[in-house]
Protein backbone atom coordinates (compact mmCIF):
# COMPACT_ATOMS: atom_id res chain seq x y z
CA UNK A 1 0.00 0.00 0.00
CA UNK A 2 1.34 3.33 -1.01
CA UNK A 3 0.51 6.64 1.31
CA UNK A 4 -0.09 9.78 -0.11
CA UNK A 5 1.75 12.72 0.64
CA UNK A 6 0.36 15.61 2.79
CA UNK A 7 0.45 18.09 -0.38
CA UNK A 8 -1.20 15.36 -2.28
CA UNK A 9 -4.25 14.52 -0.12
CA UNK A 10 -4.60 18.77 0.57
CA UNK A 11 -4.45 19.07 -3.43
CA UNK A 12 -7.03 16.10 -3.98
CA UNK A 13 -9.20 17.82 -1.01
CA UNK A 14 -9.03 21.33 -2.65
CA UNK A 15 -9.97 19.92 -6.03
CA UNK A 16 -12.53 17.58 -4.81
CA UNK A 17 -14.01 20.77 -2.85
CA UNK A 18 -13.81 22.80 -5.94
CA UNK A 19 -17.63 23.58 -7.09
CA UNK A 20 -19.27 22.59 -9.59
CA UNK A 21 -20.56 25.62 -11.95
CA UNK A 22 -23.36 23.99 -14.31
CA UNK A 23 -22.27 26.73 -17.12
CA UNK A 24 -19.15 26.89 -18.92
CA UNK A 25 -18.88 30.81 -18.50
CA UNK A 26 -16.93 30.89 -15.05
CA UNK A 27 -13.58 28.21 -14.89
CA UNK A 28 -12.67 28.25 -11.08
CA UNK A 29 -8.79 29.35 -11.11
CA UNK A 30 -7.71 28.88 -7.12
CA UNK A 31 -9.67 28.55 -3.63
CA UNK A 32 -8.69 32.44 -1.84
CA UNK A 33 -10.77 32.26 1.41
CA UNK A 34 -12.32 30.23 3.48
CA UNK A 35 -14.95 31.55 6.14
CA UNK A 36 -17.70 30.56 8.50
CA UNK A 37 -20.34 31.28 5.48
CA UNK A 38 -19.11 30.39 2.11
CA UNK A 39 -15.67 29.58 0.32
CA UNK A 40 -14.46 32.26 -2.38
CA UNK A 41 -12.33 31.30 -5.72
CA UNK A 42 -10.69 33.15 -8.09
CA UNK A 43 -12.35 32.56 -11.47
CA UNK A 44 -11.69 33.20 -14.62
CA UNK A 45 -15.01 34.38 -17.01
CA UNK A 46 -14.54 33.36 -20.14
CA UNK A 47 -17.28 35.29 -21.88
CA UNK A 48 -15.64 38.58 -20.60
CA UNK A 49 -12.13 37.47 -20.51
CA UNK A 50 -11.32 38.86 -16.83
CA UNK A 51 -10.94 37.42 -13.69
CA UNK A 52 -13.39 37.12 -11.24
CA UNK A 53 -14.38 35.95 -7.87
CA UNK A 54 -17.01 33.67 -6.82
CA UNK A 55 -18.08 32.87 -3.81
CA UNK A 56 -19.90 29.90 -2.53
CA UNK A 57 -21.76 29.01 0.29
CA UNK A 58 -20.32 26.42 2.32
CA UNK A 59 -23.92 24.88 3.09
CA UNK A 60 -24.11 20.70 3.01
CA UNK A 61 -27.83 21.56 1.17
CA UNK A 62 -29.85 24.23 -0.15
CA UNK A 63 -32.65 25.92 1.78
CA UNK A 64 -29.48 25.48 4.43
CA UNK A 65 -29.63 28.52 6.53
CA UNK A 66 -26.31 29.76 5.76
CA UNK A 67 -27.48 29.28 1.83
CA UNK A 68 -30.15 31.88 2.59
CA UNK A 69 -27.33 33.94 4.21
CA UNK A 70 -25.54 34.00 0.91
CA UNK A 71 -28.61 34.45 -0.79
CA UNK A 72 -28.96 37.61 1.40
CA UNK A 73 -25.65 39.22 1.11
CA UNK A 74 -25.23 38.97 -2.83
CA UNK A 75 -28.98 41.06 -2.97
CA UNK A 76 -27.66 42.86 0.17
CA UNK A 77 -24.72 43.54 -2.36
CA UNK A 78 -26.32 44.44 -5.63
CA UNK A 79 -28.38 46.75 -3.70
CA UNK A 80 -25.28 48.86 -2.52
CA UNK A 81 -23.78 50.19 -5.59
CA UNK A 82 -20.91 52.27 -4.06
CA UNK A 83 -17.61 52.45 -4.79
CA UNK A 84 -17.00 50.76 -1.09
CA UNK A 85 -18.50 47.98 -1.82
CA UNK A 86 -17.69 45.02 -4.03
CA UNK A 87 -19.84 45.01 -7.35
CA UNK A 88 -21.95 41.62 -7.86
CA UNK A 89 -21.95 40.73 -11.49
CA UNK A 90 -23.68 37.64 -11.02
CA UNK A 91 -25.75 34.59 -9.19
CA UNK A 92 -27.09 31.40 -9.70
CA UNK A 93 -27.14 28.06 -8.59
CA UNK A 94 -24.73 24.98 -8.22
CA UNK A 95 -25.71 21.16 -9.73
CA UNK A 96 -25.99 20.69 -5.98
CA UNK A 97 -28.44 23.42 -5.42
CA UNK A 98 -25.92 25.22 -3.66
CA UNK A 99 -26.02 29.50 -4.03
CA UNK A 100 -23.13 31.04 -5.45
CA UNK A 101 -22.32 34.27 -6.82
CA UNK A 102 -19.57 36.15 -8.81
CA UNK A 103 -18.25 39.56 -7.96
CA UNK A 104 -15.47 41.77 -8.82
CA UNK A 105 -11.95 40.18 -7.67
CA UNK A 106 -10.28 43.02 -5.63
CA UNK A 107 -6.52 42.53 -5.35
CA UNK A 108 -4.89 44.14 -2.45
CA UNK A 109 -4.76 43.07 1.46
CA UNK A 110 -6.83 43.23 4.62
CA UNK A 111 -6.64 46.01 6.65
CA UNK A 112 -5.30 43.31 9.24
CA UNK A 113 -1.99 43.16 6.87
CA UNK A 114 -2.35 46.79 5.20
CA UNK A 115 -2.95 48.79 8.90
CA UNK A 116 1.21 48.29 9.37
CA UNK A 117 2.34 50.59 6.70
CA UNK A 118 -0.21 52.99 7.69
CA UNK A 119 2.14 55.13 10.24
CA UNK A 120 0.71 58.50 10.75
CA UNK A 121 -2.70 60.09 11.86
CA UNK A 122 -3.56 61.03 8.53
CA UNK A 123 -3.33 57.86 6.41
CA UNK A 124 -5.29 55.99 8.93
CA UNK A 125 -7.91 58.37 8.99
CA UNK A 126 -8.36 58.32 5.23
CA UNK A 127 -8.67 54.50 5.22
CA UNK A 128 -10.83 54.61 7.96
CA UNK A 129 -13.21 57.88 6.80
CA UNK A 130 -13.66 55.61 3.54
CA UNK A 131 -14.98 52.76 5.56
CA UNK A 132 -17.14 54.47 7.40
CA UNK A 133 -18.30 56.58 3.99
CA UNK A 134 -19.20 53.33 2.90
CA UNK A 135 -20.92 52.25 6.10
CA UNK A 136 -22.69 56.09 6.59
CA UNK A 137 -24.05 55.02 2.56
CA UNK A 138 -25.29 51.25 3.90
CA UNK A 139 -26.98 53.06 6.78
CA UNK A 140 -28.67 55.03 4.55
CA UNK A 141 -29.99 52.58 2.45
CA UNK A 142 -31.26 51.22 5.67
CA UNK A 143 -28.78 48.51 5.67
CA UNK A 144 -26.51 47.48 9.05
CA UNK A 145 -23.03 45.42 8.08
CA UNK A 146 -22.92 44.18 11.92
CA UNK A 147 -19.36 42.60 11.25
CA UNK A 148 -16.84 45.27 10.90
CA UNK A 149 -13.38 44.31 12.13
CA UNK A 150 -10.17 44.88 10.01
CA UNK A 151 -10.12 41.63 7.98
CA UNK A 152 -13.58 42.77 6.17
CA UNK A 153 -11.82 46.11 4.81
CA UNK A 154 -9.71 45.29 2.06
CA UNK A 155 -7.37 48.03 0.79
CA UNK A 156 -6.63 47.86 -3.09
CA UNK A 157 -3.24 48.09 -4.75
CA UNK A 158 -4.53 51.51 -5.95
CA UNK A 159 -5.71 52.75 -2.28
CA UNK A 160 -9.64 51.72 -2.96
CA UNK A 161 -11.00 50.66 0.30
CA UNK A 162 -13.40 47.97 0.23
CA UNK A 163 -16.00 46.88 3.08
CA UNK A 164 -16.36 43.05 2.78
CA UNK A 165 -18.53 40.24 4.12
CA UNK A 166 -22.02 41.33 4.25
CA UNK A 167 -23.37 37.78 5.13
CA UNK A 168 -24.71 39.07 8.28
CA UNK A 169 -26.06 42.06 7.59
CA UNK A 170 -28.90 43.85 8.66
CA UNK A 171 -32.09 45.10 6.50
CA UNK A 172 -34.11 47.43 8.33
CA UNK A 173 -38.13 47.09 7.46
CA UNK A 174 -37.92 50.86 6.50
CA UNK A 175 -35.72 49.89 3.89
CA UNK A 176 -38.03 46.96 2.76
CA UNK A 177 -40.58 49.44 2.91
CA UNK A 178 -38.94 52.01 1.14
CA UNK A 179 -37.65 49.32 -1.70
CA UNK A 180 -41.33 48.71 -2.41
CA UNK A 181 -40.93 45.22 -1.06
CA UNK A 182 -43.03 45.06 1.88
CA UNK A 183 -46.41 46.60 0.67
CA UNK A 184 -47.91 46.85 5.12
CA UNK A 185 -45.76 47.61 7.81
CA UNK A 186 -43.05 44.63 8.21
CA UNK A 187 -44.05 42.76 5.73
CA UNK A 188 -41.41 41.31 3.51
CA UNK A 189 -41.75 39.59 0.07
CA UNK A 190 -40.03 35.96 0.18
CA UNK A 191 -37.14 36.83 -2.04
CA UNK A 192 -36.23 40.19 -0.39
CA UNK A 193 -33.56 40.20 1.54
CA UNK A 194 -34.15 38.66 5.30
CA UNK A 195 -32.75 39.55 8.51
CA UNK A 196 -30.98 36.32 8.82
CA UNK A 197 -31.19 36.07 13.11
CA UNK A 198 -33.31 35.94 15.77
CA UNK A 199 -33.58 37.05 19.36
CA UNK A 200 -31.15 35.61 21.46
CA UNK A 201 -28.67 35.02 18.23
CA UNK A 202 -25.03 36.63 18.50
CA UNK A 203 -23.32 37.77 15.16
CA UNK A 204 -20.26 39.45 15.31
CA UNK A 205 -16.50 38.90 16.38
CA UNK A 206 -15.20 39.40 20.07
CA UNK A 207 -13.92 42.89 20.06
CA UNK A 208 -15.69 44.70 17.54
CA UNK A 209 -19.20 43.79 18.59
CA UNK A 210 -21.64 46.15 20.01
CA UNK A 211 -22.67 45.60 23.77
CA UNK A 212 -25.94 44.58 22.34
CA UNK A 213 -24.82 41.83 19.91
CA UNK A 214 -22.66 40.18 22.09
CA UNK A 215 -25.81 39.96 24.54
CA UNK A 216 -27.85 38.01 21.77
CA UNK A 217 -29.59 40.96 20.51
CA UNK A 218 -28.47 41.05 17.30
CA UNK A 219 -31.81 41.60 15.07
CA UNK A 220 -31.83 44.64 17.30
CA UNK A 221 -28.92 45.79 16.54
CA UNK A 222 -29.27 49.06 14.67
CA UNK A 223 -26.40 51.79 13.03
CA UNK A 224 -25.36 52.55 16.42
CA UNK A 225 -24.07 48.74 16.24
CA UNK A 226 -21.99 49.70 13.40
CA UNK A 227 -20.74 52.44 14.70
CA UNK A 228 -19.36 50.68 18.10
CA UNK A 229 -17.39 48.14 15.38
CA UNK A 230 -16.38 51.44 13.80
CA UNK A 231 -15.16 52.73 17.01
CA UNK A 232 -13.65 49.62 17.77
CA UNK A 233 -12.21 49.66 14.20
CA UNK A 234 -10.08 53.33 15.08
CA UNK A 235 -9.38 51.86 18.39
CA UNK A 236 -7.88 49.16 16.95
CA UNK A 237 -5.82 50.99 14.33
CA UNK A 238 -3.90 53.00 17.16
CA UNK A 239 -3.63 50.08 19.65
CA UNK A 240 -3.17 46.95 17.38
CA UNK A 241 -5.70 45.33 19.91
CA UNK A 242 -9.25 44.49 20.00
CA UNK A 243 -11.35 46.76 22.05
CA UNK A 244 -12.02 46.39 26.07
CA UNK A 245 -15.21 46.21 27.11
CA UNK A 246 -14.85 48.88 29.85
CA UNK A 247 -14.23 52.63 28.99
CA UNK A 248 -11.61 53.45 30.92
CA UNK A 249 -9.57 50.32 29.77
CA UNK A 250 -10.64 52.32 26.49
CA UNK A 251 -9.20 55.39 27.60
CA UNK A 252 -5.97 53.84 29.55
CA UNK A 253 -4.91 51.68 26.44
CA UNK A 254 -5.54 55.07 24.06
CA UNK A 255 -3.28 57.02 26.51
CA UNK A 256 -0.09 54.23 26.59
CA UNK A 257 0.26 54.02 23.19
CA UNK A 258 3.14 56.06 21.50
CA UNK A 259 1.86 58.27 19.88
CA UNK A 260 -1.11 58.64 21.56
CA UNK A 261 -4.19 59.96 19.79
CA UNK A 262 -5.11 63.28 20.59
CA UNK A 263 -8.16 64.33 23.26
CA UNK A 264 -10.73 64.74 20.52
CA UNK A 265 -10.26 62.01 18.51
CA UNK A 266 -9.62 59.72 21.65
CA UNK A 267 -12.70 61.44 23.10
CA UNK A 268 -14.56 60.51 19.10
CA UNK A 269 -13.12 57.17 19.87
CA UNK A 270 -14.85 56.42 23.56
CA UNK A 271 -17.95 58.24 22.43
CA UNK A 272 -18.35 55.26 18.98
CA UNK A 273 -17.28 52.59 21.63
CA UNK A 274 -20.34 53.84 24.53
CA UNK A 275 -22.10 51.04 26.18
CA UNK A 276 -25.79 52.59 25.49
CA UNK A 277 -26.55 52.50 21.99
CA UNK A 278 -28.67 56.03 22.89
CA UNK A 279 -24.77 57.30 24.06
CA UNK A 280 -22.96 56.58 20.49
CA UNK A 281 -23.26 58.55 17.51
CA UNK A 282 -26.70 57.68 15.70
CA UNK A 283 -25.12 56.61 12.15
CA UNK A 284 -21.74 56.01 10.95
CA UNK A 285 -22.78 59.60 8.54
CA UNK A 286 -22.82 61.73 12.18
CA UNK A 287 -19.30 60.02 13.02
CA UNK A 288 -18.34 61.29 10.01
CA UNK A 289 -19.28 64.86 10.46
CA UNK A 290 -17.68 64.71 14.00
CA UNK A 291 -14.63 63.48 11.98
CA UNK A 292 -14.58 65.83 9.66
CA UNK A 293 -14.64 68.87 11.94
CA UNK A 294 -11.50 66.98 13.95
CA UNK A 295 -9.77 66.82 10.51
CA UNK A 296 -10.42 70.84 10.22
CA UNK A 297 -9.57 71.57 13.37
CA UNK A 298 -12.53 72.62 14.99
CA UNK A 299 -14.38 71.25 17.99
CA UNK A 300 -15.77 67.87 18.30
CA UNK A 301 -19.12 66.68 19.52
CA UNK A 302 -17.92 64.22 21.89
CA UNK A 303 -15.62 66.34 23.50
CA UNK A 304 -16.33 69.70 25.57
CA UNK A 305 -13.18 71.67 25.70
CA UNK A 306 -11.96 73.84 28.44
CA UNK A 307 -11.18 77.38 27.28
CA UNK A 308 -7.41 76.54 26.99
CA UNK A 309 -7.85 73.57 25.36
CA UNK A 310 -10.01 75.56 22.99
CA UNK A 311 -7.72 78.76 22.87
CA UNK A 312 -4.67 75.85 22.05
CA UNK A 313 -6.51 74.44 19.27
CA UNK A 314 -7.22 78.06 17.86
CA UNK A 315 -3.39 78.77 18.00
CA UNK A 316 -2.69 75.87 16.08
CA UNK A 317 -5.29 75.99 13.60
CA UNK A 318 -4.02 78.97 12.55
CA UNK A 319 -0.73 79.39 13.69
CA UNK A 320 0.83 80.74 10.40
CA UNK A 321 -1.58 83.79 10.80
CA UNK A 322 -0.36 83.43 14.99
CA UNK A 323 3.55 83.24 13.66
CA UNK A 324 2.81 86.20 11.11
CA UNK A 325 1.55 88.62 13.79
CA UNK A 326 4.28 88.14 16.42
CA UNK A 327 6.91 88.83 13.90
CA UNK A 328 5.03 92.18 13.00
CA UNK A 329 4.75 92.89 16.58
CA UNK A 330 8.18 91.65 17.60
CA UNK A 331 9.78 93.96 13.80
CA UNK A 332 7.74 96.96 15.18
CA UNK A 333 9.09 96.16 19.14
CA UNK A 334 12.62 95.96 18.09
CA UNK A 335 12.29 98.98 15.45
CA UNK A 336 11.44 101.22 18.35
CA UNK A 337 14.34 99.80 20.88
CA UNK A 338 16.93 100.11 18.33
CA UNK A 339 16.59 103.65 17.77
CA UNK B 1 -18.54 88.69 4.16
CA UNK B 2 -16.74 88.74 0.63
CA UNK B 3 -13.17 88.58 0.49
CA UNK B 4 -12.76 91.45 -1.18
CA UNK B 5 -14.70 93.00 1.50
CA UNK B 6 -12.77 91.28 4.11
CA UNK B 7 -8.96 92.51 2.33
CA UNK B 8 -10.11 96.41 2.92
CA UNK B 9 -11.10 96.47 6.26
CA UNK B 10 -8.70 94.25 7.36
CA UNK B 11 -6.13 96.59 5.16
CA UNK B 12 -7.47 99.92 6.33
CA UNK B 13 -7.25 98.52 10.31
CA UNK B 14 -3.70 97.58 9.87
CA UNK B 15 -2.18 100.14 7.39
CA UNK B 16 -4.00 102.53 10.55
CA UNK B 17 -2.36 100.54 12.68
CA UNK B 18 1.06 100.40 11.18
CA UNK B 19 0.56 103.96 10.62
CA UNK B 20 0.72 104.69 14.38
CA UNK B 21 3.16 102.42 15.16
CA UNK B 22 4.89 106.12 13.75
CA UNK B 23 4.23 107.80 17.15
CA UNK B 24 7.42 105.30 18.10
CA UNK B 25 9.61 107.46 16.15
CA UNK B 26 10.00 111.11 17.30
CA UNK B 27 11.55 112.66 14.12
CA UNK B 28 8.10 112.12 12.56
CA UNK B 29 5.80 111.92 15.19
CA UNK B 30 4.65 115.16 14.17
CA UNK B 31 3.41 114.52 11.06
CA UNK B 32 1.27 111.61 12.24
CA UNK B 33 -2.05 112.40 11.07
CA UNK B 34 -0.81 112.75 7.55
CA UNK B 35 1.06 109.18 7.38
CA UNK B 36 -2.03 107.36 9.34
CA UNK B 37 -3.87 108.41 6.75
CA UNK B 38 -1.21 107.89 3.99
CA UNK B 39 -0.87 104.15 5.26
CA UNK B 40 -5.04 103.27 5.56
CA UNK B 41 -5.04 104.52 1.89
CA UNK B 42 -2.27 102.23 1.51
CA UNK B 43 -3.18 99.05 3.50
CA UNK B 44 -7.07 99.66 1.55
CA UNK B 45 -5.91 99.83 -1.62
CA UNK B 46 -3.39 96.56 -1.01
CA UNK B 47 -6.20 94.68 0.73
CA UNK B 48 -8.77 95.30 -1.92
CA UNK B 49 -6.06 93.69 -4.19
CA UNK B 50 -5.54 90.92 -2.42
CA UNK B 51 -8.97 90.43 -1.17
CA UNK B 52 -10.29 90.23 -5.09
CA UNK B 53 -7.19 88.02 -5.83
CA UNK B 54 -8.47 85.50 -3.01
CA UNK B 55 -11.62 85.23 -4.44
CA UNK B 56 -10.50 84.54 -7.33
CA UNK B 57 -7.82 82.07 -6.70
CA UNK B 58 -8.00 79.68 -4.10
CA UNK B 59 -4.45 78.92 -3.15
CA UNK B 60 -2.59 79.61 0.26
CA UNK B 61 0.81 79.90 -0.69
CA UNK B 62 0.13 82.24 -3.81
CA UNK B 63 -2.55 84.32 -1.45
CA UNK B 64 0.80 84.35 0.68
CA UNK B 65 2.82 85.15 -2.05
CA UNK B 66 0.51 88.02 -3.82
CA UNK B 67 0.22 89.97 -0.43
CA UNK B 68 3.74 89.90 0.21
CA UNK B 69 4.27 91.17 -3.60
CA UNK B 70 1.21 93.45 -3.65
CA UNK B 71 1.74 95.13 -0.07
CA UNK B 72 6.26 95.66 -0.62
CA UNK B 73 5.22 97.25 -3.71
CA UNK B 74 3.71 99.68 -2.17
CA UNK B 75 5.37 99.96 0.68
CA UNK B 76 8.78 100.60 -1.82
CA UNK B 77 6.48 103.44 -3.03
CA UNK B 78 5.62 104.71 0.04
CA UNK B 79 9.44 104.06 1.49
CA UNK B 80 10.70 106.04 -1.79
CA UNK B 81 9.12 109.41 -0.51
CA UNK B 82 11.97 110.82 1.40
CA UNK B 83 11.38 112.49 4.25
CA UNK B 84 11.73 116.11 5.45
CA UNK B 85 15.55 115.41 6.92
CA UNK B 86 15.90 114.14 3.16
CA UNK B 87 16.40 110.03 4.64
CA UNK B 88 14.63 107.32 3.70
CA UNK B 89 12.78 104.66 6.38
CA UNK B 90 13.33 101.59 3.81
CA UNK B 91 13.38 98.59 6.26
CA UNK B 92 11.15 100.57 8.90
CA UNK B 93 8.67 100.67 6.48
CA UNK B 94 8.69 98.22 3.67
CA UNK B 95 9.74 95.11 6.43
CA UNK B 96 6.75 95.73 8.27
CA UNK B 97 4.19 96.78 5.47
CA UNK B 98 5.04 93.43 3.43
CA UNK B 99 3.85 91.14 6.86
CA UNK B 100 1.07 93.36 6.72
CA UNK B 101 0.28 92.09 3.14
CA UNK B 102 1.37 88.41 4.19
CA UNK B 103 -1.29 88.43 7.14
CA UNK B 104 -3.61 90.00 4.59
CA UNK B 105 -2.98 87.30 2.19
CA UNK B 106 -3.64 84.57 4.88
CA UNK B 107 -6.54 86.26 6.42
CA UNK B 108 -8.05 86.49 2.74
CA UNK B 109 -7.48 83.36 1.66
CA UNK B 110 -8.46 81.44 4.94
CA UNK B 111 -11.40 83.48 5.53
CA UNK B 112 -14.32 85.11 4.14
CA UNK B 113 -16.96 84.32 1.07
CA UNK B 114 -15.49 83.12 -2.36
CA UNK B 115 -16.89 82.42 -5.33
CA UNK B 116 -19.65 80.13 -3.98
CA UNK B 117 -18.02 78.49 -1.33
CA UNK B 118 -17.48 79.91 2.32
CA UNK B 119 -13.70 79.43 3.31
CA UNK B 120 -13.00 78.76 7.09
Amino acid sequence: MTWLSNDLVERLRDVASRPELASDRYVILRPIGRGGMGSVYAARDEQLGREVAIKVSNAAAAADDLDQRLRQEARVLARLEHPGIVPVHDAGLLDDGRWFYVMKLVRGETLADHAASLEHEAARLVVFERVAETVAFAHAAGIVHRDLKPSNVMVGQFGEVLVLDWGVARVLARANRESGAGARGHDRHPDDPIDGTSGGTRMGTAGFMAPEQAHGDSSNAGPPADVYALGALLFWMWTGSAAPADLSDVSRSLGAVSPAPSKRLSAIIRKCLSHAPADRYASAAELMEDLARYRQGSSVSAHRETTIERAGRWLVRYQTFVWLVLAYLVMRVAFAFLR
Amino acid sequence: MKKPVLGLLLGAVLGAFDGLTALATPEVASQIVGIVIGSTLKGLIVGALVGWYAYRVQSLSKGLLVGLVVAAFFAFLVAAMPQPDGRHYWIEIMLPGSIVGLIVGYATQKFGQGRGIVAR
